[in-house]
């Protein structure tokens, strides 16, 4: 009885969304509901042959391979340096460094259109270092905003890697720090062969949490570039947004984005099986070689 | 040398810090400065004179009273409706075995991998077929919406550690199975109740993409978050009044989380050791 309610809301809002979705793609549709046609696996035809759907599935992958590799290295670093007790301050700098990631993700990207904006922070700097001798258009350059976009992201996830990794780092008893003290090693070593196999199992969970939020990035990519200019920074989401609720193109078509959506899925859920089968195999040639 | 060491690392976190919080900063400075002010020094941190007519012009024309009060009254419904069924189903898991508990676990458990990106059509159309949309809610209930995973398990181990003998305690006393819920073992649950609460309120609040679809025609309904994108789109210049309005929405998440910031890490901690 008790889990009743929890299960309602699941299934309406989580569990249902997904098998509608597998019918939707297959219909022509507005999303008025008497125009519905069914039109089986043409949505999917029509996808697999749009250049423009190819582009932001490239980002959407593109944006990930940038952005986590970043977070979790810097997270890692970050909470390596701030995990001493010892040092004053270190509370207030991871303080300091978690804000962002608690403020609205759609207001940060309206504030950095400015900041990194022809007159703003970011561009004085770098003249006034002499790093640059002209401002650059970093959110407007199809060849920069890629980037800009990314180094927007990990600054403002930079400090939830941080408490991740910190909450590993504190699950290490501290007697084999102080054994490795005793016995001699430097910290460097202490960090490689302590530090690194014991925390592995939480990088793996986190790893796989910033590899997921990385692939549907929205909110800031909608409020700092809509995808632009002209489809630099469009990814998926955006591409499905566009499709689905957007008046740019005319009638919305629901059928086509939920395609999208699906294929998109489809592809990370393969990505998930592949890697969760080569670490099932290293673990079972490993075993072999152990006996 | 360990003096240089540790001289090298406050500066070097200090810098960091300040980059990391300088985006606040210009956003406060910037709110309460005047259009020329603005103009010829955009970047500086103090305004020369407190200036209140933007958070005056965000708040009345901009509409941010009601986008405010839409906030927080999606935020409070969305918290109670959570604690309210995460609570009683993580009581559940956590408490009794019962047949297609471990089924329920694995569904549950599946569930983090499916993102809300792609089931928004989908929610989308269910909240319009059921009357919703463009209503306070239709947005409560969607933001509602999910497994909830993370909760319901921090609330099944919590749960599980309680001694049976206080229900049995209660049940002597001859309290009913709700009565022993409501007012044994729920008030003990106090730490969860404050991390969850607390999570949800930063989640809801920051929300973008569901209340921005459903409030697509109804602008009265928009949240903070929507609401200066809105702001944005309607008024690409007017920079000090967008920070100012940018002011209004992160002021309360920033003030929160400072004061309860234990309750938060605490329940992120726990949800990569879990």
């Amino acid at each position: 009885m008790f889990v009743m309610p929890n299960l309602v809301f699941f299934a309406l809002f989580q569990g249902w969304p997904i098998l509608a979705n597998l019918h939707y793609a297959m219909l022509d549709w507005s999303g008025i509901s008497t125009g519905a046609k069914f039109i089986g696996l043409d949505n999917y035809k029509e996808l697999m042959q749009d250049p423009y759907f190819w582009k932001a599935y490239k980002h959407s992958f593109l944006f990930m391979f940038e952005a986590v590799p970043l977070l979790l290295l810097g997270g890692l670093v970050s909470a390596v340096l701030l995990n001493n007790p010892l040092m004053r301050l270190a509370k207030t700098y991871r303080t300091l460094l978690f804000i962002p990631v608690v403020t609205t993700a759609s207001v940060i990207g309206i504030i950095m259109v400015y900041i990194w904006g022809s007159t703003g922070a970011v561009n004085y700097a770098l003249l006034k270092l002499h790093l640059l001798d002209k401002p650059v258009n970093w959110l407007g350059d199809p060849h920069w905003a890629m980037f800009t976009v990314v180094m927007i992201y990990v600054w403002k996830n930079l400090g939830i890697n941080m408490i991740y990794w910190l909450a590993g780092l504190q699950s290490i008893p501290r007697e084999l720090y102080e054994a490795a003290k005793m016995d001699g090693a430097a910290p460097f070593k202490t960090f490689i062969h302590i530090t690194v196999p014991l925390v592995a199992p939480v990088g793996l969970v986190i790893l796989l949490l910033d590899v997921s939020g990385a692939l549907k990035v929205f909110d800031m990519i909608k409020t700092m570039t809509d995808g632009g200019p002209f489809f630099a920074t469009d990814v998926v989401s955006t591409y499905i947004y566009r499709y689905a609720f957007s008046s740019e193109i005319g009638l919305p078509r629901l059928g086509y984005a939920s395609a999208a959506g699906i294929f998109f899925a489809f592809t990370i859920v393969l990505l998930a099986i592949a890697q969760a089968v080569i670490r099932g195999s290293f673990r079972s040639l490993g075993r072999r070689r152990g006996a | 040398m360990r003096i240089a060491t540790r001289t090298i690392y406050h500066i070097v976190f200090a810098v960091l810090s300040l980059l990391w919080i300088y985006p606040f900063l210009w956003m406060l400075a910037a709110s309460f400065k005047t259009q020329n002010e603005f103009f010829a020094k955009g970047l500086s941190l103090v305004p020369t004179n407190w200036d209140l007519s933007n958070f005056r012009r965000a708040w009345t024309n901009g509409n941010f009273e009601a986008y405010f009060l839409n906030s927080v009254i999606v935020a409070a419904s969305v918290i109670v409706i959570v604690l309210v069924i995460t609570s009683t189903c993580g009581y559940a898991l956590g408490r009794y075995s019962f047949r297609g508990k471990g089924v329920i676990l694995a569904v549950l458990g599946a569930s983090i991998f499916v993102p809300l990106e792609f089931s928004i059509i989908p929610v989308f159309q269910l909240i319009k077929n059921l009357g919703l949309m463009n209503s306070r809610m239709g947005v409560i209930l969607a933001e509602s919406g999910g497994g909830h995973v993370l909760f319901v398990l921090l609330f099944a181990s919590f749960f599980r550690q309680v001694p049976k003998e206080l229900e049995e305690a209660a049940t002597m006393d001859g309290c009913g199975f709700l009565r022993t819920y409501l007012s044994v073992v729920l008030p003990l649950s106090k730490p969860i109740i404050g991390s969850v609460v607390i999570m949800q309120f930063i989640w809801t609040w920051n929300s973008f993409l569901l209340p921005l679809v459903l409030t697509l025609s109804s602008p009265n309904l928009r949240t903070l978050a929507v609401g200066l994108y809105a702001l944005r789109g309607e008024n690409v210049v007017d920079w000090t009044g967008i920070a100012a309005g940018g002011t209004i929405a992160l002021a309360p998440i920033i003030v929160i989380f400072l004061l309860l910031q234990r309750y938060f890490v605490d329940g992120i901690a726990g949800a990569v050791k879990g």
